[in-house]
């Protein structure tokens, strides 16, 4: 009997192509089990209880007795306050764009470019805006109507740092909400309108709760962005040492990153402060790992309850 | 306020712009359209719609895709509204009162019109909260009301012995068939005076088709009910009036009977008998 | 020509040949009257079965067609097709019926020279062909023509019956051949009745309006219970 579905040939493309992507994939998780290690190695034995919760007011170059909970304070603090700021933003505008505006206005088109081109901006561009816009003008604006006698508003602070890290992530947001606002099925919006649901009923019923976890991922993305960011908060509040934490508003503040780049350059002895650096590294990483933990958790629960209702 | 004259035949075969609106009985039509053309941008959409929708009947509209059914039937809720470069002339009057007017509260008109999409479109909440949504919407808070409400119109929508076990489930656990009755016991919940369908069971297996016409005959007895099918079976077994739409205009409108055993117009009749085009 | 107006008209074509047999069988039966040739007779029954046939392949023919839901005219031509395969089946058992009735005369010396009955059987088959013709054409004009000329056959039908009862009174021997003539002219007109049936079908076919017994009576009601 002849077969006539016998195998004769081997495609060698497809062969080399999932050979190839998996090959690439495989790099990737490779450097960063590099990286994790390299940073482990080094850093790792700096990590303590006292490292992570002790202050600064002992030397911070001395191994022994440096700590960085200042910093970490800082770091979450204007990660915290930026999201503040940048998720409200974000969303509306990404509401305005996708449910209000006609899409095909030049007002509409306007507004995407410079969305779009504020996210090519580099971030070191955002740190001299803050400084020109939010410290100078806004600042300085408050001061003088305030009338008071030292500059209270128009210099550094935890603030002006969030505002400007929030205006540098503002893109992201937006982009990732008006992602999750278009994947909403227009039928939903219909089914609500037809109901006699007016514009803001149904946005603030059906499209919002529906486009929280795209939100979120907005969210994640601008914290991740935004908790390494050096260059923004340089000029516009972080200080290179502070004896406390920060209080209010308007206080400056150590930050972890902006120490990482502290220690790399400005350290005595560079060989000496290096388990310092890596220490600090490795705290902010955990940081960062921490915040997007949480936010992921909050995001799955939310999907559960939008599939699974009640 | 000036109405269309009132149709003074009882058996007008067609409808010419500018005529009387066509219509099948002697009654006064619920829905009356008189010369009602829609644009989007520059095209004309629809071309001088006359026509009378009878109350408590099933009204059709059939026509090869593109010929203005769907755009029509949005008309009458004012969906149309949502789009952007659309015109509306002539009128439109839902029980003697211009839908287009100045001071019409679109909101008061989609509460006494209510549509069943083509896609079942639950929201992703509970079965529950999905047909209490429109009661809420109007300022309905009382947990009694509202559970009597939810009951009436699942067992109106024939979901009831269906879902009653798991009212709290989320709607997006039903199958297509039972979402789509989802969706029309939602849409009474409000309790419309007209429903409005567009394809509402293009996307459906048979047997869940089979239920939706049956309850469609069964909402007659309370609602006027326009329904847009590409099926013209479906269209033979649950409608009373037919409309033959093509190219924006109203071909030919008379009895469902009339339209597919004899009708008027050639056009009609090669569509119904699939020599289109 | 899509599919189904190609088996449309497969309908069409089976419902003219069998109109073409039926006529034919009609003329034959009665051309078994008139020249007593008991070979024809059963030339007629050969006719029948295949008109018998035919009917059970347009039946067939018509559900395979009314699977696919048609509508308007194709709705209408289906409905007509197999109430006129019934009709045209009825004629050829008219024809068998006579053709039997002509072997029984031919056993008895002939009665008289059968004129009226020629005459008859022309005028139905004339009417089926008519019928058959405006089927084809749609010419509504000439099926109705055909609804009044089944009065003058069953007129003939009558003045036949009138001369062969006088016959009758005159001898009882002519009673057999008599009653025999008779149920052949009955049969003839018979026929004239399915040809006018086609005639009203034809009607409904092409104008959609029903032309049968038009006097409306109300069928909503059952009938009352008799009083005993």
């Amino acid at each position: 009997m002849t077969r006539r579905f016998a195998k004769t040939r081997t495609d060698v493309a497809a062969l080399f192509f999932t050979g190839l992507t998996g090959f690439s994939t495989l790099l990737i998780l490779a450097l960063l089990a590099v990286i994790l290690t390299y940073l482990a190695w080094l850093g790792g034995g700096q990590i303590s209880w006292r490292f992570i919760f002790g202050g600064t007011d002992a030397d911070m170059f001395d191994t022994e007795k440096a700590g960085v909970f200042p910093m970490l304070i800082g770091t979450a603090a204007r990660v915290f306050l930026m999201t503040l700021f940048v998720i409200p933003v974000g969303v509306i505008t990404a509401l305005y764009l996708t449910e209000y505006a006609n899409p095909t206005s030049l007002l509409t088109r306007v507004i995407r470019s410079a969305v779009n081109n504020l996210a090519g901006v580099p971030s070191i561009v955002f740190g001299l805006f803050g400084v020109g816009f939010f410290i100078s003008f806004i600042g300085g604006s408050l001061d003088s109507l305030t009338a008071s006698p030292e500059p209270r508003w128009g210099k550094p602070a935890l603030l002006w740092a969030s505002l400007t890290l929030a205006v540098m992530t503002l893109p992201v947001v937006i982009v990732a909400t008006e992602e999750a606002l278009k994947s909403i099925a227009p039928g939903l919006r219909e089914a609500s309108l037809a109901l006699g649901a007016t514009r803001l009923e149904t946005v603030l019923r059906i499209v919002l709760p529906n486009a929280l976890p795209g939100i979120l991922t907005g969210g994640i993305l601008a914290v991740s962005r935004a908790a390494g960011e050096v260059a923004p908060i340089l000029f516009t509040g972080a200080a290179y040492y502070l004896k406390d934490t920060p209080h209010s508003l308007t206080d400056q503040f150590m930050d972890l990153a902006y120490h990482v780049y502290v220690l790399s350059t400005q350290s005595p002895n560079v060989e000496q402060t290096r388990p310092i650096l890596f220490g600090t590294v490795v705290v902010l990483l955990c940081l960062t790992f921490l915040l997007n933990l949480v936010a992921v958790l909050i995001r799955a629960r939310i999907r559960r309850r939008l599939r699974s209702a009640h | 306020m000036s109405l269309p004259p009132a149709p003074s035949s009882t058996r007008s075969t067609s409808a010419q712009p500018g005529s009387a609106p066509a219509t099948s009985a002697g009654l006064a039509p619920l829905i009356v359209t008189h010369n009602l053309e829609l644009f989007y941008g520059k095209t004309r959409a629809l071309k001088g719609i006359s026509m009378g929708i009878q109350e408590r009947l099933v009204t059709a509209f059939i026509g090869p895709s593109g010929c203005g059914k769907s755009t029509l039937l949005r008309c009458f809720n004012r969906m149309n509204d949502l789009i952007d470069h659309v015109r509306i002339t002539g009128q439109c009057h839902i029980g003697g009162e211009e839908i287009y007017g100045r001071d019409v509260d679109v909101i008061e008109l989609r509460k006494r019109v209510g549509m069943v999409f083509q896609k079942s479109n639950p929201f992703p909440k509970s079965i529950y909260e999905n047909v209490a949504y429109g009661l809420r919407l109007h300022g309905t808070r009382d947990r009694k009301t509202l559970d009597e409400v939810v009951e009436r119109s699942l067992r109106g929508a024939a979901l009831w012995d269906e879902v009653k076990d798991r009212l709290h489930q989320s709607a997006l656990g039903l199958s297509g068939g039972q979402q789509q009755r989802l969706c029309i016991a939602r849409a009474i919940a409000i309790r419309p005076e007209i429903i409005l369908m567009d394809e509402p069971a293009s996307a459906l297996d048979p047997i869940a088709t089979t239920k939706i016409e049956e309850l469609i005959l069964d909402l007659k007895k309370e609602f006027t009910i326009v329904i847009v099918t590409h099926n013209m079976q479906q269209a033979t077994r649950i409608s009373d009036q037919t409309a033959f739409f093509y190219l924006g205009e109203l071909i030919e409108y008379d009895a469902t009977v009339k339209i597919f055993t004899n009708p008027a117009k050639k056009q009609t009749e090669d569509y119904v008998t699939g020599r289109f085009g | 020509m899509t599919h189904f107006e190609t088996s449309i008209d497969g309908l069409r074509q089976r419902l003219l040949t069998m109109a073409s047999y039926a006529a034919q069988s009609i003329r034959t039966a009665v051309r078994a009257v008139v020249e007593r040739d008991d070979e024809l007779g059963r030339k007629v029954e050969e006719d029948d079965s295949l008109l018998d046939e035919l009917e059970k392949v347009i039946d067939e023919l018509a559900i395979q067609l009314l699977l696919r839901a048609p509508l308007a005219r194709d709705l209408r031509l289906i409905m007509v097709a197999t109430k006129v395969s019934h009709d045209l089946e009825r004629v050829g058992d008219e024809a068998t019926a006579i053709a039997r009735r002509a072997q029984d005369l031919n056993r008895e010396p002939q009665l008289k020279a059968p004129i009226e009955l020629p005459r008859m059987a022309s005028m139905v088959t004339e009417m089926l062909a008519e019928s058959l013709d405006a089927f084809i054409t749609g010419d509504c004009t000439r099926a109705r023509a055909i609804i009044p000329r089944d009065k003058q056959v069953d007129a003939l039908n009558k003045q036949l019956h009138r001369e062969l009862t006088a016959l009758i009174v005159q001898s009882p021997d002519n009673t057999n051949r008599c009653l025999n003539l008779m149920a052949i002219s009955k049969r003839l007109e018979r026929v004239g009745d399915h040809a006018k049936n086609i005639a009203e079908e034809v009607v409904y076919l092409h104008e959609a309006t029903d032309i049968r017994h038009t006097q409306r009576v109300s069928i909503d009601t059952p009938p009352a219970a008799p009083t005993s």
